[in-house]
């Protein structure tokens, strides 16, 4: 009898022990993930702030050997990009999102949409530069902004698309049904009704589309190039952030080093300015008065 | 008090005269419409244009849109297989394990765009590898954190920690690239690696597991310590795919019945007991979809392997080597691909690349789907 209440006593400390060490682990591995953006972003921080200046938002880049320049060609180049990509992909992922929450709820059709919506997110950016090169630049002969800003806005659809639908969905039932009650027509009521009452989280989903593609560089590289100098025309190479970044990055010079780490820091405070948006919208409810 | 009169006034006109003729049939009203003076309500109800038409065409629209999403896909895929004709003719499937061998120095030639020598070997081998690594890396640390959020953390900790994994996965590609050449690569050069060495290739670890192959010269650790290489791009991939599966195998833990959890509390349970017999049994199949998840993001992520893997087109068995990953290649080369054959190499590729993904993500989806599916919205 006294053996089994001993055996029972170091059992139960073994298990204490396990217990506390599973603990322990789990704040080992939290601290370990936590550490590395720390990292970055404090030398994001140090190396960006210390090179940022005026001219970077007003001059183009120097030629190489010369010290200072900007990257005020790309700032703008991001500019025209990320409007040609939004023309694109906010209108049609709305669309497909409405259509999801609206008219094919539950359908098998919708099902495969919504499916090939998650499907596209997955698709690496790379292959996505790949096809809209051979849809178009190759075809066209030049490269080209309008080529990366179509790329751009083909992969904001997907996000666009199943943010709206999830918003549409929390807007609720008897909105919709005291419209139709009115006498509205169903295409009035989901556009001034439902969508209205889920402007705020449609916004935030465009915004995180927006700031996702804000950063993307592979499908760049091959439709949009790059460009030393002025330019906003549609067709013609074009300067984007992202992309500078890249080409700064992995030459050898250190006043493009400098440069490079300065643009990476104005292109994570646009992004970091985004989320923290996103959440901000969302945490006050995102169908403010609706339910 | 006027306008209601009015209203009921002109609503009752085109009743009223018809009325004489005992017209409780609705026979009679289309023939008195044509006569009457249009009421006011069917004024607005014309003027507000057809609505059946309007709504036919703007579901129509919006169906336009969805069908536009597959649209997209099937493009991307003709026009990558149409793209890639070139090289699969020539080659077919060879293209990805066929090898020359060079007649002088006797070593594997596997893209050599002088001679047009176009295999894709090393790519698959430089992909494969770095992904590997990453989800050696992340998947434990990914898990820690899910556990540490859904079942330890105090309320106040859980929204910020959120935050930052949110932020971890919006910090773009490049960024991350950029952090790893100046920050990464030289901090594994100096620190990281030099352990590694020292472990692996000591004589006694070469004596006791050369048989392995995995130490000494030709192992996992032989050869030049560049920092750049195989393991850089894992460790960066790893930093990267962490948000993704974090955040999934988070909610696929909160959709874990609360049920569940008392249960086991009930039978005298440790709290780890509980995480285990409850939580992680539960949610394993979600946690597996996650992991998969995290998978298909590592194979596609380019820019910041393409920065630190080394860029060369050879296979080898250290981590430490320099080699090439399909994305970076393709990132690397294609925009000064010469000729054709090239790049319809490069486009074959993408093209796998793409195949290979789509099949990795809709298995992570269904999987994802088939445990939180049907589980109330989350509580964050």
């Amino acid at each position: 009898m006294k053996a089994g209440v001993q055996q029972n006593k170091v059992r139960s400390a073994i298990r204490t022990m396990v217990d506390h060490l599973a603990t322990g682990l789990a704040i080992l591995a939290t601290i370990l993930v936590v550490a590395p953006l720390i990292a970055i972003f404090a030398y994001l921080i140090y190396k960006g702030a210390s090179s940022l200046n005026l001219a970077f938002f007003t001059q183009i880049p120097k030629p190489i050997g010369e010290s200072g320049g900007g990257m005020a060609n790309a700032i703008v180049g991001s500019g025209v990009l990320l409007g040609v990509a939004s023309l694109l992909g906010i209108p049609i992922g709305i669309g497909g999102g409405i259509y999801l929450a609206e008219f094919g709820r539950g359908t098998r059709f919708a099902n495969a949409v919504r499916f090939t919506a998650d499907v596209l997110n997955g698709v690496p950016s790379i292959v996505m530069g790949i096809a809209i090169y051979s849809l178009i630049v190759f075809q066209q002969k030049h490269f080209s902004a309008l080529s990366g800003g179509v790329a751009l806005g083909i992969m904001m659809i997907p996000t666009v698309t199943r943010t709206t639908e999830e918003m549409l969905l929390m807007v609720p039932n008897s909105i919709r049904e005291a419209a139709l009650g009115l006498g509205v027509p169903t295409w009035r009521s989901v556009l001034s009704i439902t969508l209205k009452t889920a402007s705020p989280g449609v916004i935030t989903g465009c915004m995180l589309a927006f700031a996702r593609v804000a950063g993307e560089t592979a499908p760049l590289i091959f439709t949009a190039l790059g460009n030393q100098f002025w330019s906003t025309s549609l067709n013609e190479p074009i300067a984007a952030l992202p992309l500078q970044i890249y080409v700064y990055a992995i030459s050898p010079y250190d006043d493009q080093h400098r440069l490079a780490w300065a643009g990476a820091l104005v292109l994570i405070i646009l992004i970091v300015l985004a989320v923290s948006l996103v959440r901000y919208v969302a945490s006050r409810g995102i169908l403010k008065g609706a339910s | 008090m006027r306008k209601p009169e009015t209203v009921a006034e002109s609503v009752s006109q085109p009743v009223s005269p018809s009325s004489g003729q005992g017209s409780d049939h609705g026979i009679t009203a289309p023939l008195t419409v044509p006569v009457e003076p249009v009421s006011e309500v069917r004024r607005f109800l014309l003027a507000r244009g057809n609505s059946a038409l309007a709504d036919r065409s703007f579901s129509a629209l919006m169906m336009t849109c969805a069908i536009s999403i597959f649209a997209i896909v099937v493009l991307i895929a003709t026009e990558l297989v149409s793209q890639s004709q070139l090289s699969w003719s020539k080659v077919g499937f060879k293209f990805f394990y066929k090898f020359n061998v060079d007649p002088t120095t006797n070593l594997p030639l596997f893209w050599d765009p002088v001679n047009g020598d176009f295999y894709a070997l090393p790519f698959l081998y430089g992909t494969l590898v770095s992904s590997l690594v990453a989800l050696l890396i992340a998947v434990p640390l990914a898990i820690g954190v899910a556990i540490f959020l859904t079942e330890m953390s105090p309320r106040f900790l859980r929204g910020p920690l959120s935050f930052v994994t949110e932020l971890l996965a919006a910090i773009p590609s490049v960024v991350y690239g950029l952090w790893a050449i100046f920050v990464l690569v030289p901090l594994l050069r100096e620190h990281v690696n030099p352990v590694f060495i020292s472990i692996f290739n000591n004589p006694t670890s070469v004596k006791l597991f050369g048989w392995t192959g995995l130490v000494g010269d030709d192992g996992l650790f032989g050869g030049v310590n560049l920092g750049l290489g195989l393991l850089a791009s894992g460790v960066i991939l790893a930093i990267m795919i962490l948000p993704i599966i974090a955040s999934l195998t988070r909610e696929v833990m909160s959709a874990v019945p609360h049920s569940q959890r008392e249960a086991a509390l009930a039978l005298g349970a440790t709290r780890w007991e509980m995480i285990r017999i409850a939580v992680l049994r539960n949610a394993r199949i979600g946690i597996v979809g996650s992991i998969i998840l995290g998978l298909g993001r590592a194979l596609g992520e380019t820019m910041a392997v393409a920065m630190v893997i080394g860029n060369a087109a050879e296979i080898h068995r250290s981590l430490l080597s320099t080699g090439h990953s399909m994305a970076s290649v393709i990132a690397n080369e294609f925009s000064e691909a010469t000729s054709d054959m090239h790049r319809s190499a490069l486009i074959e590729i993408g093209l796998a690349l793409f195949l290979v993904t789509i099949l990795v993500n809709g298995l992570a989806r269904l999987l994802v789907w088939a445990v939180t599916r049907g589980t109330p919205a989350r509580v964050s």
